[in-house]
């Protein structure tokens, strides 16, 4: 790897060492209960767990499909972020979510997502969910993220000062 | 029992229509769902942001209710598929829903849903829905 490549490779170490609380810090995704079991560059893996609150049809038991609108969504934003080669804030333009078969009760729900392409603008991503692996799927997306300069964020959030930081020690 | 009154019980006796804490404000055939604010919503927190997940849920639970309300199904529509296009940054505050139906089949239903908050004329997110509608037991 060359020193280019190391050096835009800062964000993905980044990722890596905080991967914990990627997406414990996102009130939503906290309170679904989801897990991030793990990130490579371009990919990223998560786990819901079945939970009686979450249930779309009380005679079945199923999980309700909002639950994986927002696994699949955040999980595509997570796999963008990591195919990125400099810091940007994100932004869900699109997502297509085509239910294969219903979860079933009291299992797991695994997932993960991938980046596949990714230009100035925007990331393009899919993603499954299913309970064992991806030859049984119970939903597949597709995601379409704006890529934004992170300029426009707010301040007063940890990782855009750090963000901020890492681009000012770059350009100096 | 009325259809609204049925579509009433669905969403009192449904888990995460509870948790989500989502009303519906039923007037004949037309409905406006609303989905009061809880801090749980939030995607980012940065930039006071509810999460499209979140976002993305009200309005499918917005496209199965109106899709309840106009036929005569004893159990809720499946979904096929759902597409969301977000519009703009939803804020921290309450949100609205209405729910079109454009074509209710024999099979299957197609359906347009928007949510907003301040402004009616700018939406935060649409979401096209396909359902099924056959009775599968």
């Amino acid at each position: 790897m060359s020193d280019g490549d190391e050096e835009k490779d800062i964000l993905f170490k980044l990722m890596q060492k905080n991967a914990a609380k990627i997406m414990s810090h996102v009130p939503w995704a906290n309170a679904l209960g989801f897990e991030l079991t793990g990130i490579e560059k371009g990919r990223a893996f998560a786990r819901v767990a079945w939970r009686e609150d979450l249930v779309g049809d009380p005679d079945s038991g199923v999980i309700h499909g909002g639950v994986l609108t927002a696994l699949l969504d955040n999980l595509c934003g997570v796999a963008a972020n990591t195919a990125l080669k400099e810091p940007k804030s994100m932004a869900t333009l699109d997502l297509r979510i085509d239910y294969m078969r219903p979860a079933e009760k009291g299992r797991d729900i695994l997932a993960e997502a991938e980046c596949y392409h990714t230009t100035r603008n925007v990331a393009f991503t899919r993603a499954w969910a299913y309970h064992e692996t991806r030859d049984k799927v119970i939903a597949t997306a597709a995601g379409a993220f704006a890529l934004n300069d992170i300029s426009r964020w707010a301040s007063g959030n940890e990782a855009v000062e750090y963000a901020r930081k890492m681009l000012a020690e770059k350009s100096s | 029992m009325s259809r609204a009154d049925e579509l009433q019980s669905f969403l009192e006796r449904t888990p995460f229509a509870q948790y989500l804490g989502m009303r519906c404000e039923i007037m004949g055939d037309e409905m406006t769902t609303i989905l009061p604010f809880q801090e749980k919503f939030i995607g980012n927190a940065a930039i006071n942001a509810m999460h499209g997940g979140c976002t993305g849920a009200f309005l499918e639970l917005t496209a199965m209710s109106q899709v309840f309300l106009l036929s005569e199904l004893q159990r809720p529509p499946k979904p096929i598929n759902i597409t969301i296009d977000y519009l703009r940054s939803a804020k921290g505050e309450d949100l609205y829903a209405r729910a079109i139906v454009h074509k209710l089949g024999r099979r299957m239903a197609s359906v347009r849903a928007e949510a907003w908050q301040a402004e009616r004329d700018k939406p935060v997110a649409a979401l096209q829905a396909h359902f099924l509608v056959v009775e599968t037991g």
